[in-house]
């Protein structure tokens, strides 16, 4: 594995002030909502969901729009390998893959890159950052200028970041295209000439092409026939296997997250509401919209999806927020938010995590 | 209760020299679902379409009947009667074909209306559809912006089943749905088709989500049928190499039931 920039393991991590950000968060300034959460910034590092030297990191980040707030107090990590974000939409992943890229500034809470705050990453930091960390996103065109080539596209990208002659960039355009399987002739070809999962690819070329550490992968195959998905999820294996590649993918195939992500968060209503080994949380889920998101997914040749019933009910704003929808659900559930809390080796958020893992039957809630 | 709905014989869908769609046999039975499986360009879509009678520009050969019309013969008048009151197409993105200034329920009527169904009749038609696709009736209330997608597609549905369509033609009903959402409409075409009789063509890329429904699969590539046959033989015994290349595709989950030791992982 090659020396990373950026990249401090063994300096110890900054404890942050959730406070020191949010006077500078645009929006009004509404009370803190995090402020009664017992999650403390850095107490994350204990669990195992979160491992210590993470390249990229997110502690108690809260995300508005305006006085809307959209994510709650989340704490994730990616460093190398695959971390899968599950939720449906409107769960907020979005928004908090635009944080984590540092697209939008944190209302309360730290995004670290490295060891470093990337609110007070310098201008040669940044460039650093955004080099190292590239999106890619659910439509490919949208990453490539409809009136370049792909060659033109790609070489942008390279000259961007690296000084290079155009023999060798060729010969780098080249060999990107291999790697995403890709024939090269493709380069001379504009968005509108290729298929979407041609397009695809070549958008994730470009964001490999200048070297990154990780990637951001907003529903990066949700739009691609199965086999296309299929090349494009072989790929990224390989990626991290061969260049130890990091990647946060955010879906809401589970299928996908099953076979890429060693370590997953389930998000409901802007909460981390379950996170923890992926193989875990898939078997033998501890929060009852995990159990629901996993016996809604069809299964070749299983029985039929399970429906939960009231999908359609908005979050609760107070008590937890996944209560209307909750066929657990009690009084306690109504009155009080249940905390973040360590059960059988995963953290989540349910005041009857235990029952779930018992295998209370998950029948669905009546209308 | 077990008419032949659809039936298609030497369907062959040309654009310029090239065949784009061509399809010898398929039927659909009431109280049966066939899935059209394949990929972008298998012409999966222009099949569904070309049976209703809805491609322009391109020739078209063979034989169509939707319960017993000649599609490709019938005139225009015949074919505006059986669009709707006898066959319903369900889209992937409902909330586009609803019209955004009426509320729900108004679009029912309208609906009801233009098919002659006026009154109490079509207040209680309106009433049993919405129950039957498990909507609560005070959604007919409501504006098409004020329902989720899966609401909506449900509510498709339900204009279909109110104006009597005994054939819904279906284009990855659920494919732009959260899975939890994905699931309800499933389960709702699932009823639909056991409790009414109802012929349902899907046409869908998600074989995992075809499986649970299908009674019978059509695997398409390049515009041809490759392999066709009862769901439950074509997925656990795939007899045509690209139809295992797609099964393999799907991203397959753990057993629900047991931990699987971490080696197995793949």
């Amino acid at each position: 594995m090659t020396e990373r920039p950026g990249d401090d393991l063994s300096s110890p991590l900054v404890p942050s002030d959730p406070t020191a950000r949010a006077t500078t968060a645009p929006g009004p300034a509404a009370s803190d909502p995090t402020a009664a959460d017992e999650t403390v910034p850095g107490t994350a590092a204990v669990d195992a969901a979160v491992p210590r030297g993470a390249m990229l990191r997110a502690d108690g980040v809260t995300l508005a729009y305006g006085s809307t707030v959209v994510v709650h107090d989340v704490a994730l990590a990616v460093g190398d390998g695959g971390v899968g974000l599950i939720g449906e939409s409107g769960s907020g992943k979005t928004t908090l893959a635009r944080a984590l890229l540092g697209l939008l500034r944190p209302h309360s809470g730290t995004i670290r890159y490295g060891s470093r705050d990337l609110g007070s990453l310098d201008r040669k930091g940044r460039a650093e950052f955004r080099r190292a960390v590239q999106p890619v996103f659910q439509d490919g065109s949208e990453a490539l200028d409809p009136r370049m080539t792909v060659e033109a596209s790609i070489s942008e990208a390279l000259t961007t970041h690296h000084r290079m002659d155009r023999a060798a960039r060729r010969a780098r355009v080249t060999s990107l295209l291999e790697d995403v399987g890709l024939d090269p002739a493709v380069a001379v070809r504009k968005p509108h000439q290729m298929s979407g999962g041609q397009r695809q690819r070549v958008a994730i070329a470009r964001a490999l092409a200048v070297e990154p550490r990780l990637l951001v992968l907003d529903e990066p195959t949700s739009a691609l026939d199965v086999t296309v998905q299929a090349r494009i999820l072989d790929l990224l294996e390989r990626l991290a296997a061969e260049h130890g590649l990091g990647y946060l993918l955010i879906t809401h195939n589970l299928g996908v997250v099953d076979r890429l992500c060693d370590t997953s968060h389930v998000l409901f209503a802007g909460r981390v509401v379950e996170s923890g080994s992926t193989r875990d949380l898939l078997t033998r889920p501890a929060h009852p919209y995990t159990l629901a998101l996993r016996d809604a997914v069809p299964r070749l040749g299983g029985k039929p999806p399970r429906p939960s019933g009231r999908t359609e009910a908005a979050p609760a704003a107070s008590g937890c927020p996944f209560r209307l929808r909750c066929p657990l659900a009690t009084d306690v559930c109504r009155d009080q938010p249940p905390a973040a809390r360590e059960v059988e080796g995963r953290r989540v958020a349910c005041h009857r995590a235990e029952e779930v893992l018992a295998g209370v039957p998950n029948r669905p809630v009546s209308r | 209760m077990s008419g032949t709905m659809i039936r298609i014989r030497d369907l062959a869908v040309r654009m310029g020299d090239r065949v784009i769609a061509s399809v010898p046999e398929l039927d659909v039975v009431a109280g049966e679902c066939v899935a059209i499986v394949g990929e972008s360009g298998s012409g999966k879509t222009t099949t569904l379409l070309a049976t209703l009678g809805l491609i322009e520009g391109a020739d078209i050969s063979g034989n169509i009947a939707i319960d017993g019309v000649d599609v490709l013969s019938a005139p225009l008048a015949e074919l505006r009667r059986i669009r709707g009151s006898r066959v319903a197409l369900v889209m992937q993105s409902p909330q586009a074909a609803l019209n955004p200034t009426m509320r729900l329920g108004t679009l029912m009527r309208r609906a009801l209306a233009r098919h002659g169904v006026k009154g109490a009749e079509a207040r209680s038609r309106a009433a049993d559809a919405v129950t039957a696709v498990l909507l609560e009736p005070a959604i007919l209330r409501r504006y098409p912006h004020q329902v989720s997608g899966g609401q909506a597609q449900r509510f498709a549905i339900a204009l279909a089943i109110a104006l009597g369509a005994e054939v819904v033609l279906a284009d990855e009903p659920t494919s732009a749905l959260d899975v939890t959402v994905q699931a309800e409409v499933v389960a709702v075409l699932r009823r639909l088709r056991d409790e009414r009789g109802l012929a349902v063509l899907l046409v869908s890329h998600d074989l995992a989500l075809v499986s649970t429904i299908a009674d019978r699969v059509v695997v398409m590539k390049d515009g041809a049928v490759v392999e066709s046959g009862p769901a439950a033989d074509v997925f656990a015994r795939p007899g045509d190499a690209y139809t295992r290349e797609l099964i393999a595709a799907v991203p397959q989950l753990p057993d629900r039931l047991a931990a699987e030791p971490a080696e197995d992982k793949k």
